[in-house]
């Protein structure tokens, strides 16, 4: 086996029992990223010199006997909407092209801590704001297991350069599906763990209620050694949960007696595809040959998700995104010309006398944050700013964003009572297999509503994972998800790996990679 | 609800945006689907459900009041897209 | 009132800055005056990515304050983001609190010691916590006409005090204004500073006129740029005498068309308030609660260990120095008004010498002069307590006469002596009574006609004596003097009889 067909949990082993050094690790795959890359474009920046010059220090460290990290020595990617100190962060946003944050995101430093590699930066939907990654204005990330398909998102270059082998850990962001949606469509796992048990210090908002950073893996094993490193207390983000995390990567092989896993009933109804609910029954007979009791629930308000989660993530978006207004960082428009056409449409209207109009006439100020914000923000970004501030706008704000807190409650309320019959909640995690490229582009509503099943997870703040089991007739991987309740991840990951242990959908790699 | 264009401009001022006249039909036309799709709220009964802003309830997190190192300037003002020695600069505001 | 057809309506928006060390979000520091953009962070600066953590401190205060407002304090508070542009706000929102604000339905008694007003109640709509914005700086140099901005105000913790429009008068609204200066000094929750603009004060104001139709409201003006006490107090009555010209000429009232509420601003140098040009946009403030900011529970517990903490306050102070110290409420005020530290020294003062009425007096006479010729606090006044008392007791006791004793007690206040050392330096030694009688006997002896002056009713006759006894000796007390000399005579006539 090469080095980058190996699990995460493996080159540990072999970086400890010194089998292999972390400059041949990084190497492999940087070797990788170079052969593969140019196809996928899952990276907006590889840091190779710098992952090369830290994989010496590691290596020296160990040889000279000095303890390292729990990741010591392994290359992992980040998505590009963490915060990295002196390393450009650009959300994928023409906006932020030439930001450099002056600090580290903790997510960072916590893996800065484990020793682990930071070997570049992956594509995403521009603001994390898509489920195709198509919105960044930097690069189109394709699809490994077939490049004219999307890769998801909006953490698609977090997936795709997983399943095409370029990395054996990612680090995405979850707000409505972004890491579980692209795990799913590129055959890889990822896991949204419960809001609050991951910091977001260092994360650029999208949707505050709503966004996670969680872990992208080749397997549940690998999945629990990364939260292991990312997850705990911060006193720098008041939401995060002052809670001892458990040792995930300890628990993860323990099977779970005696499981009882929900369906859905609302789940499996109009829009899914055949093929992804026949591999998502397969999978819940696979957990049947092995024990477990599957139930048939509700969750009565789960047809209501999409239009609350987009109306709550609107609103917030729109005011997280009210700081890009080219003063303090980030993109300004060109400010000569811009002032050079305000002057010109003023003389057009005071020699039209067009009094009214040139009262309204925008300020050499507020023109320069319009022209900025309209040149820096993309198509779908500016949507969701527009729909959000509708909403929060003065006679809408009853009637759409406190409505949507309201039925939120009643969501989180569902799961409340469905934990209370069942363990996990096991389902698809998307309507259908990875599409074409361009094919949702121009139908925002249609593209939304493929976010069905991931959204209510993130309403309600319990954490979800998503795993590979099956291929559709084109070779295109489907994902199953499993729901958990609050700071219940290792239930999840445990019940990840019991089906990873009689199935192999998790070892499946797409060809030409 | 429907959206008009007259709305969508008059939000758009609010967001700070400037939207061409056919970027003004395209968002008109969109976000009227999508707002019209939002509707869907309206049949749910919430009499009884508060408000639910954060995703996990917490209360009282603070921070003790002992000074930690601010930026030094340079690093402060680095990513500025217009700046002198000690400020940001921006067009002027006028009034106030 | 000047004109009794108006009553002037005045409501006061009072922003404090609480004295923290740390911003309300970070832990930037709060001094002031720092070079611009020294003392910023990513969180204050709104950089993309970072998150705020609220001040423990800046709460408390908070809670304290509102407590000595006579505030409810609700068991739940949240904070909301204020949303609207400005190169000083770099979040692009405000972190303030909008339909749940930690406090509110409180009062401020305010009186006037001379009685130019009724003491009233000034209720208190409510009172909460927000962040500070940066600065920006217009220099509109030939040409360039760029605003520069200084974050490092940015995020500074702010107690916003809204009264109830229930000031009638501009003095009214000054003392308001002083007794919420006072109450918050004495809680030592904010320096009150208004030049470096630590105490910040907005004023909604129109006239109830009366007519032959009923009471008519005139449209609200807020009033902003008033930079002292002193311009509000004259910007209120600018604004009603301008407000009730408007009123004569247009009839507009409150609500009717050209009746919406406007702001103005206080021209210091013109005396005048002028037009300000509204915010755009800002009637929208699309308030929604802050996703990153965890709410706030108030516990019974909490609110009693609050209330326990704040000890005396001014106007409970006001009124045991009046029961227990027997000085009038005149007095009292102008003692409490200087603040706590003041109060404390005139307690010691009275309880060592023994005499509140003329501690209280050289108090407010000398001690405050001397305060006042050398800026300085009663902290760093040089004599103590105990020395003052020293000298009031000689003066008591009449061996010293009181332009005497002040010329001690400048000296004192210019060396730091004690009193005795003061007197010795000015060779004042207090004359014993014996030897003040014996030099008034010599003194009647050589001055028959003096004496029998005083026998016939002319008492003022004595004044001959005095300027004798103190050309023979200038630290005879005068008083004492006289009293020596007409008690000796009187006994000469009895004698006689």
């Amino acid at each position: 086996m090469s080095i980058h067909d190996l699990t995460a949990t493996e080159l540990i082993r072999r970086l400890e029992s010194g089998d292999l050094s972390s400059v041949e690790v990084v190497q492999a795959f940087l070797k990788r990223i170079e052969q593969g890359d140019g196809r996928v474009r899952a990276f907006v920046r590889v840091e190779a010199n710098r992952a090369l010059s830290a994989a010496e220090r590691i290596d020296q460290r160990r040889r000279g006997g000095e303890s390292v990290g729990r990741l010591g020595g392994l290359p992992v990617a980040v998505k590009d909407v963490i915060c990295t100190e002196g390393q450009a962060t650009t959300c994928a946003s023409k906006m932020l092209q030439r930001f450099t944050p002056p600090y580290d995101a903790t997510v960072i430093r916590r893996l800065k801590q484990a020793d682990a590699i930071l070997i570049g930066k992956t594509n995403m939907d521009e603001f994390a704001m898509g489920g195709t990654t198509e919105s960044s204005a930097l690069a189109t990330t394709c699809n490994p297991w077939d490049l004219a398909r999307v890769p998801g998102g909006s953490s698609g270059g977090a997936a795709a350069c997983l399943a095409a082998g370029m990395v054996p850990l990612s680090i995405g962001s979850d707000t409505g599906g972004s890491i579980r949606q692209p795990a799913s469509f590129c055959g890889v796992n990822g896991l949204k763990p419960t809001y609050g048990r991951v910091s977001r210090f260092g994360l650029i908002a999208f949707a505050s209620s709503l966004d996670q950073i969680g872990p992208l893996a080749r397997n549940a094993e690998d999945l629990a050694l990364l939260l292991e490193v990312l997850a705990g207390h911060d006193p720098s983000d008041s939401t995060s949960a002052n809670v001892p995390v458990p040792e995930y990567s300890r628990l993860v092989s323990q099977p779970l007696d005696g499981l009882t896993l929900g369906v859905v009933r609302e789940h499996f109804g109009e829009g899914l595809d055949s093929q992804v609910q026949e591999a998502v029954r397969e999978a819940l007979r696979v957990y049947e040959s092995l024990g477990a009791t599957v139930k048939d629930i509700s969750l009565p308000h789960s047809r209501y998700a999409i239009a609350t989660y987009y109306i709550i993530a609107c609103c917030e978006a729109s005011s997280n995104l009210a700081r890009y207004d080219g003063v303090h960082y980030g993109y300004r428009t060109d400010e000569t010309a811009m002032l050079a056409d305000l002057a010109a449409e003023q003389r057009a209207l005071t020699s039209r006398g067009d009094s009214p109009l040139l009262d309204d006439l925008d300020s050499p100020l507020v023109r320069m944050y319009r022209q900025t914000r309209s040149e820096g923000f993309g198509a779908e970004v500016k949507r969701r700013i527009m729909l959000g501030t509708y909403a929060l706008s003065h006679g809408y704000y009853d009637a759409y964003y406190v409505k949507a807190l309201k039925v939120r409650r009643l969501i989180r309320n569902d799961f409340d009572a469905a934990f209370r019959e069942v363990d996990l909640i096991a389902g698809p995690v998307a309507p259908t297999p990875a599409y074409r490229l361009g094919e949702k582009t121009e139908d925002p509503l249609a593209m939304y509503l493929g976010d069905l099943y991931t959204v209510s997870a993130n309403l309600a703040g319990i954490c979800a994972l998503s795993v590979p089991c099956g291929l559709n007739g084109q070779g295109m991987p489907i994902g199953l998800q499993l729901q958990g309740p609050l700071l219940d991840e290792q239930r999840l990951l445990r019940a990840a790996r019991m089906y990873q242990t009689v199935t192999d959908w998790h070892t499946r790699r797409p060809e030409g990679f | 609800m429907s959206l008009t264009r007259q709305q969508i401009v008059k939000v758009s001022l609010l967001a700070r945006l400037r939207l061409q006249d056919d970027e003004l039909d395209r968002m008109t036309h969109q976000l009227d689907q999508v707002v019209s799709y939002m509707d869907l709220l309206a049949e749910v009964d919430t009499e009884d459900a508060e408000p639910m802003a954060h995703a996990v309830e917490q209360t009282n997190v603070f921070a003790e009041d002992h000074v930690l190192p601010s930026l030094d300037r340079e690093s402060a003002l680095s990513n500025a897209p217009k700046r002198d020695e000690q400020c940001y600069r921006v067009p002027a505001v006028l009034g106030d | 009132m000047s004109d009794p057809s108006y009553e002037i309506v005045i409501g006061l928006e009072v922003h404090v800055q609480l004295q923290t060390a740390t911003k309300l979000f970070c832990r930037c520091s709060t001094r002031f005056g720092a070079p611009p953009n020294t003392q910023t962070c990513p969180v204050c600066i709104g950089l993309p990515g970072s998150l705020p953590v609220m001040n423990r401190q800046a709460f408390e205060l908070a809670l304290k304050t509102a407590v000595a407002l006579n505030c409810e304090i609700p068991a739940f508070t949240k904070w909301d983001r204020k949303q609207y542009y400005y190169p000083d706000l770099p979040k692009g929102y405000q972190i303030s609190q909008f339909d749940l604000p930690m406090s509110q339905h409180g009062y401020l008694e305010i009186s006037d010691a001379k009685g130019a007003f009724a003491p009233k109640r000034v209720g208190i709509l409510r009172a909460h916590l927000e962040e500070d914005a940066g600065k920006s700086m217009h220099d509109e140099l030939a040409g360039k006409a760029d605003s520069r901005i200084d974050l490092n105000r940015t995020g500074t913790p702010l107690l916003e005090i809204v009264s109830q429009p229930d000031m009638r008068s501009p003095e009214e609204a000054r003392a308001y204004l002083t007794e919420l200066k006072l109450l918050l000094t004495y809680l030592g929750v904010s320096d009150c500073n208004m030049q470096e603009g630590s105490l910040r004060v907005d004023a909604n104001i129109n006239l109830h006129v009366a007519t032959p139709q009923g009471t008519v409201a005139t449209p609200i003006v807020e009033v902003k740029n008033m930079n002292s006490f002193r311009a509000v107090e004259r910007a209120m009555a600018f604004e009603a005498t301008r407000q009730f010209d408007v009123w004569n000429d247009t009839r507009i009232s409150l609500g009717a068309p050209g009746g919406h509420k406007t702001t103005r601003g206080w021209d210091e140098q013109a005396q005048v308030t002028r037009p300000q040009r509204q915010k755009e946009e800002s009637s929208d403030y699309r308030y929604f609660p802050d996703p990153d900011l965890a709410p706030v529970i108030v516990t019974d517990q909490q609110l009693d260990a609050v209330r326990a903490s704040l000890g005396e306050l001014p106007a409970a102070l006001r009124d045991r120095l009046q029961t227990e110290r027997g000085i009038d409420a005149y007095d009292a005020d102008v003692i409490v008004n200087q603040g706590r530290a003041f109060v404390d020294y005139f307690s010691e003062l009275a309880d060592i010498g023994g005499d509140a009425k003329r501690a209280s007096n050289w108090m407010q006479q000398d001690v405050l002069r001397v305060l006042n010729e050398r800026d300085l606090t009663i902290e760093l006044f040089p004599i103590s307590p105990a020395s003052l008392a020293e000298l009031l007791k000689t003066v008591q006791r009449g061996e010293l006469d009181t332009s005497r004793a002040r010329d001690v007690f400048n000296v004192m206040a210019e060396s730091g002596d004690s009193a005795a050392q003061a007197m010795q330096r000015l060779g004042i030694q207090a004359v014993h009574r014996d030897e003040l009688r014996d030099l008034c006997r010599e003194l009647l002896d050589a001055n028959p006609n003096v004496v029998a002056d005083v026998q016939s009713g002319k008492e003022k006759a004595i004044g001959a004596l005095i300027g004798q006894a103190k050309r023979r000796n200038p630290n005879a007390n005068p008083n004492q003097v006289r009293q020596l000399c007409l008690e000796l005579i009187r006994q000469q006539g009895s004698a006689q009889e």
